[in-house]
């Protein structure tokens, strides 16, 4: 199997999602010419022109809007959101279009849509360009969402967001792009939408986490391996639905609960974790459910030190890890 | 391999060719160097070799690693930045996008904090914590960079309809790029300003190009000056690299909407020098077109020149002009080099004015600090 980047990952699963079908057709800003910011759809233009690999104008509310519209109309968009920082013009068109056409229409139409949006920090990107925003979308009944975290899963779960028939939103850690690598499979495969993946199996405590801080997790668990403490480290892979039987399982063996997310705290998809693991496993909990989230400040400042200390690292997942193994 | 997209030329000053007719949507150019104020023209010159040189160094310290993330430039802009800042006046209000190095600059804020916040320091002048896109200077009325593109627009909107509640003297301006003419933001915030008679100018940076897509590809009427027509909001075209052409109209364009409480656009063409931002490779355009662009659109050598044939200038002056220049964007740097990094405490500091709890508990309190402090 070859070695490839998340961002490659990405691209392959594009190149053959648009080779595979001619409905499927791309429309972000910059995607074209230019590969996109990030270029993830570098090389796309000169293999499916411009047809179908679209420089769309600076409008998200359109470029989603369009996408939901063609969606319906039997095409397979996918729409790019530059930075997901930018997806808010496109609000209401994903909550109040996208996400209840099939519910309003009495199941008559569906989106059958995809939104890429890169998210996260750690890329110095400052307040406009390093947001979190899945907790916005994950609280929204007819979204999906997704967030992968190594190539192997990031190429099949934008095949398997491709075949659905709702619409997803599939998020992408920019820092992941080029940092994390990973065996990928050429063509096909299987991973399924709403299935959680345990990265790391172990048996004193359970972290629940997603996307960049998953690797962070899995480093901290390592950490912790040579102090006699097994961590197991699930990676919730889709945000909404949540994969409840994999992570009450794991809660289940372990009794010990950390969640961690960059997206900050309050309102954040730890909450819901914690209320689901509260209410369904609460007699096998053997101490209080810990979260390592990002900080309650409006965004990631830009200064170097205080975008390390937002996010949360390693260093300090390790020690939440360490205290709730004490407990 | 994909094709690279043709630069839109730029126009001659006032649009015209060789004597011939003014172009479309252009307003004749009216000023006679002979007749200006020779220290204005030579202050002018200055704040333009000074942006210049400015926004050369800061990608210079962009490729050292000082400064990080996303860093838009000015090159190019000069004489439409220094142009705009010579006709506002003190009570005015200034609203940007993220490009605006040249703009809080020319308004009268030092480089020092401006090369400070760029490095993310904390005598910069947004403290660090916003870095190139996100300048902003309540005491100049600067109102700041903005990331999120079409963010300003409705905002400085508001502003002018403030001015007209209370009956404050000065106009908005409203910066924005070419590819932000796309946007809802724009255009709800173009109907506003021309029903409620709003004294808010929407000034178009045209650098031909919106990161990689050009004006043709991006909007349907790339006639710019024209997009207001359906709000009845008056627009013209001006030549971005001709200092005292964007001079005069934004001052003529200034005074009408102070006296008359008029909205208008100013679509301000010029050539984008570099790639949309520092790290950006610029690969989609043709690269010998546009260093040929570079050298013809130059707004400081077309100023130069026209100041030289004034006899205003002279060659020991425009040596004194670069000196000056290089010594004081070095002792930006300098200052930007020996400020202190922002403190951890600062990342909690200016979210509510009043004391809004923002911790759950003490073990949880322990546990951030020992977060700021790096871990335990
Ligand atoms: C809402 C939103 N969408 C997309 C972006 C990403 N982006 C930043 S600048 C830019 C191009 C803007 O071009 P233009 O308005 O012509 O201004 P210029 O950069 O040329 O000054 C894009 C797509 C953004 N910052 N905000």
């Amino acid at each position: 199997m070859p070695e490839l980047t998340l961002l490659e990952a990405i691209r392959q699963g594009l190149d053959e999602a648009m080779a595979a079908d001619a409905r499927v057709f791309v429309f972000g800003e910059d995607v074209g010419r230019r590969g996109g910011v990030f270029r993830v759809t570098e090389g796309l233009l000169d293999k499916y022109g411009p047809l179908r690999v679209i420089d769309s104008p600076l409008a998200e509310s359109v470029i989603v809007g369009a996408c939901i519209g063609a969606a319906m109309n039997d095409a397979r968009p996918i729409a790019e959101i530059q930075f997901a920082d930018f997806i808010y013009p496109a609000f209401n068109q994903i909550i109040s279009e996208a996400a209840r056409i099939r519910y309003r229409s009495n199941d008559d139409w569906h989106v059958p849509l995809v939104i890429r949006a890169p998210y996260g920090g750690g890329i110095h990107g400052a307040l406009y360009h390093s947001q979190s925003i899945e907790a916005l979308f994950c609280h929204v009944p007819g979204l999906k969402v997704v967030a992968p975290a190594t190539p192997y899963d990031a190429k099949a779960l934008l095949k398997a967001s491709l075949a659905d028939p709702d619409p997803v939103l599939f998020l992408e850690h920019k820092k992941c792009y080029r940092l994390i690598k990973g065996q990928v499979p050429d063509g096909d495969y299987q991973v399924e939408i709403g299935k959680a993946d345990i990265k790391r199996q172990g048996s004193d405590l359970t972290v629940l986490t997603y996307g960049l801080m998953l690797h962070y997790s899995l480093e901290a668990a390592e950490v912790l391996a040579g102090e006699d403490i097994d961590v197991e480290v699930v990676d919730l892979r889709t945000l909404r639905p949540l994969d409840t039987a994999t992570i009450l399982a794991s809660v289940r063996k372990t009794s010990k609960l950390l969640i961690v997310h960059e997206d900050n705290l309050t309102g954040g998809l730890g909450g819901e974790l914690a209320a689901i693991v509260a209410q369904e496993a609460f007699e096998q909990l053997d101490a209080p459910i810990m979260r390592v989230c990002g900080p309650d400040v409006p965004a990631m400042p830009y200064a170097k030190p205080l975008e390390e200390a937002f996010l949360p690292s390693p260093a300090t997942i390790a020690d939440a890890m360490r205290v709730l193994a004490a407990y | 391999m994909t094709e690279t997209k043709k630069a839109k030329p730029v126009p001659a000053s006032n649009g015209t060719t060789n004597g011939a007719a003014p172009l479309e949507g252009y307003a004749p150019v009216m000023y006679d160097i002979a007749r200006e104020n020779a220290d204005e023209m030579k202050q002018h010159y200055y704040q333009m070799v000074l942006l210049r040189r400015f926004e050369e160094r800061a990608r210079e310290m962009y490729t050292k690693a000082k400064i990080g993330g996303y860093c838009h430039l000015n090159l190019g802009e000069e004489a439409t930045i220094i142009g705009l800042m010579a006709a506002l006046q003190e009570p005015d209000y200034i609203y940007t996008n993220y490009r605006e190095h040249g703009y809080i600059i020319a308004r009268g804020v030092e480089p020092g904090p401006v090369m400070a916040e760029l490095f993310g320091k904390e005598d910069g002048i947004s403290g660090g914590r916003g870095g190139s896109m996100h300048l902003f200077d309540a005491s100049k009325h600067f109102m700041g960079g903005y990331g999120i593109v079409g963010g300003q627009c409705p905002l400085a909107t508001g502003a002018a309809y403030a001015i007209n509640y209370k009956g404050d003297p000065g106009v908005v301006l409203c910066q924005v790029g070419d590819s932000t003419t796309n946007i809802g933001a724009w255009y709800e915030s173009l109907n506003l300003a021309a029903l409620y008679n709003l004294p808010v100018i929407f000034f178009i940076v045209n650098n031909g190009f919106g990161m990689g897509t050009s004006v043709e590809e991006h909007s349907s009427e790339p006639d710019l000056w024209k997009k207001g027509d359906s709000f009845r909001i008056h627009g013209e075209r001006v030549d971005g690299t001709d200092v005292l052409a964007v001079r005069d109209a934004a001052r003529r364009l200034r005074e009408r909407a102070e006296k008359e409480r008029k909205p208008a656009i100013m679509d301000v063409v010029s050539f984008r020098f570099i790639g949309h931002s520092v790290i950006d490779s610029d690969r989609y355009r043709d690269q010998a077109e546009v260093k040929a662009n570079r050298l013809k659109f130059d707004p400081i050598t077309k100023f130069e020149q026209q100041l030289r044939e004034a006899g205003m200038i002279d060659d020991a002056y425009v040596k004194e002009i670069g000196d000056r220049v290089e010594g004081e964007v070095q002792a930006a740097i300098d200052f930007a080099d020996k400020s202190p990094a922002p403190k951890m405490e600062d990342m909690y500091q200016y979210m509510y004015a009043t004391d809004v709890p923002n911790i759950i508990s003490d073990a949880e309190r322990e546990l951030f600090e020992a977060r700021l402090s790096g871990g335990k």
